[in-house]
C-alpha cells in the first residue's frame, strides 16, 4: 500500500533563530528534503541608493556604515575611494595606514562573527561567547579611535576623521598576539572535531564553475579554488606594500570556507603588525577634504571595488559635477551571493540548510540595502 | 498502613524532586556559564540560588496561551503524558539501603518499560500543535527515541544475565559481594549506556528534536508559560531518572566507604552523571541525522548484541 | 595594456555585429584636424577608456543574449565574471551599465546600454552570467527597467504592491504615506 504524500510549505524567517537578520527562506520540503527554495528580501531596505542622491558626499558615509554593519570600516572605505577616484586626489600616507589597519581589524572582527554564529547554527554553544570576547578586542581599538563600537563613520573623502590617540598603534600591536593565541586555541578545538567536520565536510559543495556564473566573490570563491582577492588582484589603498598569502581551498564546501576564513585571520593579523611597523607620522586628511561642502567631482563615473569580509564589495559612482552624487550604486556582497542558495539547497534537507546558509555569511543590512 | 506510607513517600519524592530538578537547572547553567567563561546566573539570591525559582514564578504567571489551531485535547494532555512515566519509574529506584518504594522484582524491565513512554508525549505534543516545525521536531524526536530504545535496553542485558535477576535492588547487592562496580565488568555496555541515554533525553550532542537554529524550538515551540514548564520539568525528571538508573546499574548505587550515607554516594554520584551531560553540551556541536541514525543501528546495536553473547559466554564459563 | 584591451573589443564587437557600431575618438594630434573636428563632434563616441579601464557604449537593439556570450565565451576576451550591473536613470534615456571583469586575464569592461526612457527595456543576461539575476530584478524594482528573457523577474526588495520606482529622478516621495510628515 502506498502511502499517501504531499509536500509542505515551510516559511523559515522572516523571524527564525538562524536566518541572523529579517531573512524569508520559503522552502518545499517532502518529509526533511528540500524540493525547492524561494529567498524573500527587502524587510530591511532602506533606500540607501536613493538617499545617497540627496546628500552631500561626505554625508553618506554614515549610511555605508548600515550595510554591512559587521563591516563597516571597508564599506566606509569602498565609498569613499570611489568618491577620491572621480576627484583624483592622493591621499596622505598615514591615512592609508590607518585605514588599512581599522580595515583588517574590522575584518577580524566580521570573521570572528561569523565562527562564533556559525558555530551556534549547528549546534555548539562555547565558541559563541569565545568568539564575541576576542570581537570585543578588536571593537574596543576601533572604538577608541572612531568613537563607535559598530557605525565607526571614521574614514572621510580624502583621509580619515582622527588621528590615532596616544599609544594606540602598540596596543594593536599588543591585542594582535592576544589574538593569535587565541585564534589558535579556537583552531584547535573547533577544526579537528569528529561531529564538526561530519556536518560540514562534503556538504553545500560549489565548484568553479558555480562561483564565476553566479558572480561570488570573497571567502566563498577562494574556498572552491579561485584564486580571488581584490588585494591582491588589483591593490587598493597600500596593499601592495604588504606581505600576506590568499589562503585557498580546493573542495569548495562547507568545511573549506570555515578554513579559509580561519587562515584569513592570520593574514589579517600579519598585515595589521606590519602596517604598525611602517606607519609614517603626518597628515590624516587632505587640505580640500575638510572643506566638505565643497568637495565636487567633475562629471564622470567610475566602478570602485575593494575585498570586504564577505567579498567583493563595490561603488559605482556617478557625478554630474555637482556637491551631490548623480547616482551611487551599491555592489552588496552579501546580496550577490544570496542567490546561490535558490540552486545549492535543492535536495538537502532542514539541517544541511542551515549549515549551508550559516556558511554564506550574510548580513541583512547588506543584502537589503 | 502501606497506602498511606506509599502516598506519602510519593508526595515526598514529588517535593525532592522539584528541588532537585530546580537546582539541576542552576547547575547545568552555572556549570555551561563557567565553560564559556561568564559566571551563569547571580542576580537572585547568593551564587543565583534563586534564579530557577524566579523562572518558574515568571512561567506560572505568565499567560495560559493554546494555538487556535491546536488539537485542544491532546495539546493540554501532551505535557503531563511526558511528565507522568518519567517520575512514575522512582518506584523502583532505591535510593539506599533501606530506603526505597517498591522492591520490585521486575524493576529493570518495569523502568525501561514506563520510561519508553515519554515518546508519547513528544510525538502528541508536536503533533497537536499544528506547526510545522512541531511537527518535524516530534518526527525527528520520535524516529531517535525509538531508535535509541534498543541499544540502551540491549546494554542493560548483559547485567541482567550476570546477576541474573531483573530486582534493581539484587543488582546492587550483586555488586557488592562481587565487590566491582559494573562499570568496570561491562565497560563496553556502559558506553553503550551513556550514548543512548544522551539521545533518549534529547540532550547535546544529539539534541536534534530541539534544535533551536533549525526548528526553532522543535516538539514544543509552540509551548509557554505553565506547560512549558511541565515539559522542562518532565525532561529533568527523566534526566534524573535515567542518571539514577545508570547509578544503580554501574555504579553499585548506595555503595561507597562507611563515612558518608548511602544516599549521599547515590546522589553524589548522579550529579557525576549530570555533569557530564552538561559537560558536553557546552563542548559539541549538534549530530548530523544520518549519522545519528547509522550509528544507531550499524554499532551501537551490534555492539550490545557482541556485548550480550560475550557476557553470556563468559557467565557459562565461569560458572557464576 | 587597457588601449590594446579596448581595440581588441571594439573590433570584436563590431565583428560580431558587422557593422561599425564602436567608434573611438581619434586623439587630437594637431591643429590640421581642426577642421574636421566639427565633424566629428557630432558622432557620439561609443568606446573609451574610463579611469584607464575600456568602456563601450551601446543602444539597446544592438546589446543581445549573443553579444554576451560572445564576451564571455571569446577566448581573447574570456569575461566570466559580471561584477555589477547598474541602472542609471538620466533624464533623457535610461542606462543599464555590467562591469565585466576576466579572471584570467584580469582585465575589465564597462558595458553601458542605453534604452529610451518611455519603454526602458533591456535583454536580460542572466543564462549567460547568473549573477545577473539578482542585480536585475533590483533594477526593475527600483528604476522600472524590463529585462526580456529574465526567468523570474519580480520585485525583490520593495513589497509586491509598491507603487512606482524610487530610483527613478522623477518620483515623488509621499512622505504622508510613509509616516514622515
Amino acid at each position: 500500500m502506498a502511502i499517501k504524500t504531499e509536500t509542505m510549505t515551510l516559511n523559515m524567517g522572516p523571524q527564525h533563530p538562524s536566518t541572523h537578520g529579517v531573512f524569508r527562506l520559503v522552502v518545499d520540503v517532502d518529509g526533511e528534503t528540500i524540493k525547492r527554495v524561494e529567498p524573500v528580501m527587502g524587510y530591511l531596505h532602506r533606500g540607501s541608493e536613493k538617499l545617497a542622491e540627496r546628500f552631500v558626499y561626505t554625508q553618506f558615509i554614515p549610511y555605508t556604515d548600515r550595510l554591512d554593519y559587521m563591516n563597516a570600516m571597508t564599506n566606509n572605505y569602498v565609498y569613499c575611494a570611489a568618491v577620491e577616484k572621480l576627484l583624483e586626489w592622493e591621499i596622505p600616507e598615514r591615512a592609508e595606514y590607518l585605514r588599512v589597519i581599522t580595515m583588517e581589524l574590522n575584518r577580524i572582527a566580521s570573521h570572528l562573527v561569523w565562527w562564533g554564529t556559525y558555530l551556534l547554527d549547528i549546534g555548539a554553544l562555547s565558541p559563541f561567547l569565545y568568539a564575541f570576547r576576542d570581537r570585543d578586542h578588536c571593537l574596543d581599538l576601533l572604538n577608541e579611535i572612531s568613537g563607535a563600537r559598530m557605525t565607526f563613520n571614521y574614514m572621510r573623502i580624502g583621509g580619515v576623521k582622527w588621528d590615532s590617540p596616544d599609544g594606540w598603534i602598540d596596543r594593536v600591536k599588543e591585542k594582535v598576539k592576544v589574538l593569535r593565541e587565541n585564534i589558535n586555541e579556537y583552531d584547535t578545538l573547533v577544526t579537528g572535531n569528529e561531529i564538526f567536520q561530519s556536518r560540514t565536510i562534503g556538504v553545500g559543495k560549489l565548484t568553479k564553475e558555480q562561483i564565476l556564473d553566479w558572480g561570488i566573490s570573497g571567502p566563498l570563491a577562494r574556498a572552491s579554488g579561485l584564486k580571488m582577492d581584490i588585494r591582491k588582484d588589483e591593490p587598493y589603498s597600500i596593499y601592495d606594500r604588504f606581505d600576506f598569502d590568499i589562503p585557498t581551498q580546493e573542495e569548495g564546501d562547507v568545511y573549506a570556507r570555515y578554513k579559509v576564513r580561519i587562515a584569513e585571520l592570520y593574514e589579517s593579523l600579519k598585515i595589521i603588525e606590519q602596517a604598525c611597523e611602517q606607519i609614517p607620522e603626518g597628515d590624516i586628511i587632505t587640505k580640500k577634504g575638510k572643506r566638505i561642502m565643497m568637495i565636487k567631482p567633475p562629471a564622470g563615473e567610475a566602478y570602485t571595488r575593494a575585498e570586504a569580509s564577505k567579498g567583493e564589495i563595490g561603488v559605482y559612482a556617478i557625478s554630474n559635477g555637482k556637491n551631490k552624487p548623480y547616482r551611487i550604486k551599491l555592489r552588496r556582497p552579501s546580496f550577490v551571493n544570496v542567490a546561490i542558495l535558490q540552486e545549492l539547497l535543492i535536495g538537502k534537507n532542514i539541517q544541511d540548510l542551515v549549515a549551508i546558509f550559516g556558511s554564506l555569511d550574510i548580513v541583512l543590512g547588506e543584502v537589503d540595502a | 498502613m502501606d497506602l498511606l506510607f506509599m502516598a506519602i513517600y510519593a508526595v515526598a519524592v514529588l517535593g525532592g524532586l522539584l528541588g532537585a530538578v530546580t537546582y539541576a537547572i542552576l547547575f547545568e547553567r552555572k556549570v555551561i556559564g563557567y565553560m564559556q567563561i561568564r559566571t551563569g546566573p547571580n542576580r537572585y539570591g547568593p551564587w543565583g540560588m534563586f534564579q530557577t525559582i524566579a523562572d518558574v514564578m515568571k512561567l506560572l504567571m505568565k499567560e495560559d496561551i493554546i494555538p487556535a489551531q491546536a488539537d485542544r485535547k491532546i495539546f493540554v494532555l501532551a505535557p503531563v503524558v511526558a511528565f507522568a512515566p518519567a517520575f512514575m519509574v522512582f518506584a523502583v529506584i532505591s535510593w539506599s539501603e533501606n530506603l526505597y518504594a517498591a522492591d520490585l522484582n521486575i524493576g529493570v524491565l518495569y523502568f525501561l518499560g514506563v520510561s519508553s513512554m515519554t515518546m508519547l508525549g513528544v510525538l502528541m505534543g508536536g503533533w497537536s500543535s499544528n506547526n510545522k516545525y512541531s511537527l518535524l521536531g516530534a518526527i525527528r524526536g520520535v524516529s531517535q527515541m525509538i531508535s535509541y530504545e534498543l541499544p540502551l535496553v540491549l546494554s542493560v542485558l548483559g547485567i541482567v544475565i550476570l546477576v541474573g535477576s531483573l530486582n534493581l535492588r539484587d543488582i546492587v547487592f550483586f555488586q557488592q559481594d562481587v565487590g566491582l562496580w559494573f562499570i568496570i565488568l561491562q565497560f563496553p555496555a556502559f558506553i553503550i549506556y551513556m550514548i543512548s541515554a544522551i539521545a533518549e533525553l534529547n540532550r547535546s550532542p544529539f539534541d536534534l528534536p530541539e534544535a533551536e537554529s533549525e526548528l526553532v524550538s522543535g516538539y514544543h515551540t509552540e509551548y509557554s508559560g505553565f506547560r512549558y514548564a511541565f515539559y522542562m520539568l518532565a525532561e529533568y525528571t527523566y534526566a534524573i531518572a535515567i542518571a539514577a538508573f545508570a547509578t544503580t546499574l554501574f555504579f553499585g548505587g548506595w555503595l561507597g566507604p562507611a563515612f558518608l550515607p548511602g544516599i549521599v554516594w547515590f546522589l553524589l554520584k548522579m550529579c557525576l552523571f549530570m555533569f557530564v551531560w552538561f559537560w558536553l553540551r557546552a563542548t559539541l556541536p549538534r549530530a548530523r541525522v544520518e549519522n545519528l541514525m547509522q550509528f544507531c543501528w550499524k554499532v551501537l546495536i551490534p555492539l550490545a548484541l557482541l556485548n550480550i553473547v560475550v557476557t553470556a559466554i563468559i557467565k557459562v564459563w565461569m560458572g557464576w | 595594456m587597457s588601449q590594446e584591451t579596448l581595440d581588441l573589443i571594439i573590433s570584436k564587437v563590431n565583428n560580431a555585429l558587422d557593422e561599425e557600431v564602436l567608434v573611438v575618438k581619434p586623439p587630437e594630434t594637431d591643429e590640421e584636424a581642426e577642421g574636421e573636428k566639427e565633424e566629428k563632434e557630432e558622432i557620439e563616441e561609443t568606446a573609451k577608456l574610463n579611469f584607464g579601464k575600456p568602456m563601450i557604449i551601446l543602444d539597446s537593439e544592438k546589446w543581445s543574449m549573443d553579444l554576451a556570450k560572445m564576451l564571455r565565451d571569446d577566448p581573447q576576451l574570456h569575461f566570466d565574471f559580471l561584477q555589477c550591473v547598474t541602472g542609471v536613470d538620466y533624464d533623457e534615456h535610461m542606462e543599464v551599465v555590467y562591469n565585466l571583469y576576466s579572471t584570467e586575464k584580469k582585465h575589465y569592461l564597462y558595458v553601458k546600454v542605453k534604452t529610451p526612457r518611455e519603454t526602458p527595456s533591456v535583454v536580460s543576461v542572466t543564462p549567460v552570467w547568473r549573477a545577473a539575476d539578482y542585480m536585475e530584478r533590483e533594477i526593475f524594482d527600483l528604476l522600472g527597467i524590463e529585462f526580456p528573457g529574465h526567468w523570474n523577474l519580480k520585485r525583490i526588495l520593495l513589497q509586491d504592491e509598491w507603487e512606482g520606482h524610487p530610483l527613478r529622478k522623477d518620483y515623488i516621495t509621499d512622505k504622508k504615506a510613509l509616516g514622515l510628515d
